[in-house]
């Protein structure tokens, strides 16, 4: 089920590589700006992605690279896609997980790569501080805005450029 | 089982009758016919202290009584009985909720449960989902919004918010939902859509064996939202019990719930089956019988369910290793490597590190110098506290132990019984040839041996029971009691190793059915002592329990 969604292959299908990538060509035609996806080898449910650091966000100038694997029954399981650089977000913790609703139990199975893509980079503009991955950095996010930029800036710098 | 042990097997068996669902078709009481006046004890016509009334459901019975509020509210609210369904089990079966609910904004809770799509003009409360999911206007150029796919034999099929995708994907979407995460309640697949599949797509779009499933998995929710009524914890048991008197937690220091879901003792088919494979039937496959309270799924009478929730933990807790090698070894002073010492001097070197040290004051062998065996930096009160913790330690540990023993021992006995039955019918086979008793006569060999398995089983809770129990009086009485079942059990458990020889079975018989007798009467009494301590609150624990005062205060 899941090569055909990512290789639209028929869904009684074995799994057979067959050709494009559906996903990719939607995610060609209608490119968030600021994301990119595709296979990384030969390897359908294995994905690389990047994500470049939104203009208004202490992520600026970073490009940002992450993993996503499929699961064998994707789209009706979420893909597994975490951060592979370091990144400094409360929703974000230092394995790369990403805690993102749409991930885990707000799950469609309508949804595609590049709306994933576009709500990670949008929990990059607003991160979700009710809600932390990791309480410290959530905690400095609502008690001291300016040093919490100051760091996630720095480790942009210093991972992402 | 025995005669006075019963709860309502009558009833259980009315439940049963019209039960289709793959019960194992276990024989009924066979012996009910036969029972030997021998072992008729003379209290049985009323209820036990230790005994409560409960009904078991077989999974029909469960829909019936979910079809029952389903018609309920149909019949308020004049909604269809998909409709009513899912706007019950939205808001976990409570009735009154859901009518105040809904009487105050009908649309938001058909909007909450899935059942209406929001939309901004108003609508009618009652509209109903349609059965049969209307297809968008089917275009050469359908592609399903899910796979992509868009192969001019697919059928678009949508609930009612129109979402369309493709059959295909619908039964994949369902059957992983039924099948990997349980759910019973699968919404609309499009992103952000709420609307819950009515029962009637659902089962158009799935196989018989994940529909078995998903009736199950709706059984199941309902069981759950209700606090009298308990699913069966046995694999692939799919019955109920309903019992209303341990439905509140409170009721739990009373009373010790063991029900039986009834699984045993239905349809007796055992008309063609010889005695000896209905024994081992009996055996092998016995009464699903589980704790109502809790977790627990066998009989832990007479001990309440918080106490022994509690030794189990402290049985499956490393704390007592851990209270050994505190009280058995120290750690090396430089690699914290522990060390148990079994002899030789107090001049220590660690294997590992080769630290040399003193075991009695466990600093630096070196600053000892030439003070062997008079260590000058002994501190005396330092060791004193030591000597005490160390001595307290012991005797906690050996004090779980003892309780420990007699309990894991019991438990073993327990595991054994079934060697222990196929041996006995051994017997009452070589007994039927060596002397004149027909196969009915030689049963008191078999009640025998079910009788000692169940004394075991409460003689292992006892010691679960005595372990928590606070010292007194009343802890000597129930050990007394203890005492008593106890070496009965093990008389009775003797006289059934005992070799046969044909002239001496008529009084091995007589012997037997005594202390089977005698043994039943002493499983009584602690028992219904116990329960009846419950009920009047006579028990006092040495640790906190649920539900209970806790030992300080009732000590005051």
């Amino acid at each position: 089920m899941a090569l055909k969604r990512i290789n639209k292959v028929c869904p009684r299908f074995p799994l057979v590589v067959v050709g494009d990538v559906i996903e990719l060509i939607d995610l060609g035609r209608d490119p968030p700006s600021s994301c990119s996806a595709g296979p990384t080898g030969d390897n359908m449910f294995q994905w690389q992605a990047t994500i470049m650091g939104p203009g208004e966000s202490p992520y600026a100038g970073g490009v940002f690279f992450l993993s996503i694997s499929f699961p064998v029954d994707y789209p009706f399981k979420p893909p597994k896609v975490s951060f592979t650089t370091k990144i400094y977000h409360p929703n974000i913790n230092a394995n790369g997980s990403i805690c993102l609703d749409i991930l885990r139990d707000q799950w469609s199975p309508a949804l595609t790569i590049s709306k994933v893509l576009l709500s990670i980079c949008s929990m990059l503009t607003d991160p979700n501080p009710d809600d932390p991955l990791v309480p410290d950095i959530a905690h400095l996010y609502k008690t001291d805005r300016t040093r919490y930029e100051a760091t996630a800036r720095e480790w942009t710098r210093k991972y992402a450029m | 089982m025995s005669s006075d042990y019963e709860y309502s097997d009558e009833e259980a068996d009315d439940v049963f009758d019209d039960d289709d669902m793959g019960m194992q078709d276990e024989d009924s009481d066979g012996d009910d016919g036969m029972e030997l006046d021998d072992f008729k004890v003379p209290t049985k016509s009323t209820r036990k202290a230790y005994e409560l009334d409960y009904d078991s459901l077989s999974q029909t019975a469960v829909e019936k009584l979910m079809e029952q509020d389903v018609e309920h509210i149909r019949g308020i609210f004049g909604v269809d009985a998909s409709t009513a369904g899912l706007l019950l089990r939205h808001m976990s079966w409570n009735k009154e909720r859901l009518i105040e609910k809904y009487m105050d904004n009908a649309n938001k809770m058909l909007v909450a449960a899935g059942v209406a799509v929001p939309e901004p003009e108003p609508q009618r409360p009652s509209r109903r989902p349609s059965r049969k999911p209307k297809s968008p206007a089917k275009s050469e150029t359908f592609v399903c919004s899910i796979c992509f796919d868009d192969a001019p034999d697919l059928t678009p099929l949508a609930l009612d918010c129109g979402h369309a995708a493709c059959a295909g994907c619908w039964s994949a979407y369902i059957t992983s939902k039924i099948r990997d995460e349980a759910e019973h309640a699968c919404r609309c697949m499009a992103e952000g859509c709420a609307l819950v599949a009515p029962d009637a797509f659902v089962r158009a779009q799935i196989d018989d064996e994940t529909y078995t499933r998903f009736e199950e998995l709706l059984v199941r929710h309902f069981v759950s939202c209700e606090s009298h009524l308990k699913f069966c914890p046995y694999p692939s048991c799919t019955n109920t019990v309903s019992c209303p008197a341990a439905a509140s937690k409170m009721s739990l220091t009373t009373v010790v719930p063991i029900v039986s879901c009834g699984a045993r003792g239905i349809a007796s088919t055992s008309g063609s089956m010889t005695q000896s494979q209905e024994l081992v039937k009996q055996t092998t496959g016995k009464e699903h019988k589980f704790c109502f309270g809790c977790i627990i799924d066998s009989d832990h009478r007479p001990v309440v369910c918080g106490v022994a929730l509690l030794w189990l933990k402290k049985c499956r807790d490393d704390s007592e290793t851990a209270n050994w090698i505190k009280s058995n070894t120290k750690e090396c002073p430089k690699c914290m490597s522990t060390i148990e010492k079994n002899g030789g001097c107090n001049h220590m070197t660690c294997k590992k590190c080769k630290h040399e040290f003193c075991w009695v004051c466990m600093g630096p062998w070196s600053e000892h110098g030439t003070a062997w065996y008079s260590c000058n930096r002994y501190d005396e009160k330092g060791g004193v506290d030591a000597r005490d913790s160390q001595s307290k330690s012991r005797a906690s540990l050996e004090r779980y132990l003892h309780y420990y023993n007699r309990w894991a021992n019991h438990e073993q006995s327990a595991k054994l019984a079934l060697d222990l039955f196929a041996k006995t019918e051994k017997k009452m086979e070589e007994m039927q040839i060596t002397s004149t008793l027909t196969w009915i006569e030689v049963q008191f060999m078999k009640k025998a041996v079910e009788e000692l398995d169940k004394c075991r089983m409460t003689l292992k809770w006892t010691y679960a029971m005595a372990y928590y129990l606070a010292k007194g009086n009343q802890k000597d009485l129930f050990e007394d009691n203890q005492r008593d079942l106890e070496r009965a059990v093990e008389d009775l458990a003797e006289l059934l190793e005992s070799p046969i020889e044909p002239e001496n079975i008529p009084t091995l018989r007589q012997k037997v059915t005594d202390k089977t007798v005698y043994v039943q009467k002493r499983n009584e009494i602690v028992l219904e002592d116990t329960a009846d301590g419950f009920l009047e609150g006579r028990w006092t624990w040495n640790v906190a329990v649920d539900g209970f005062d806790s030992p300080e205060e009732a000590a005051t």
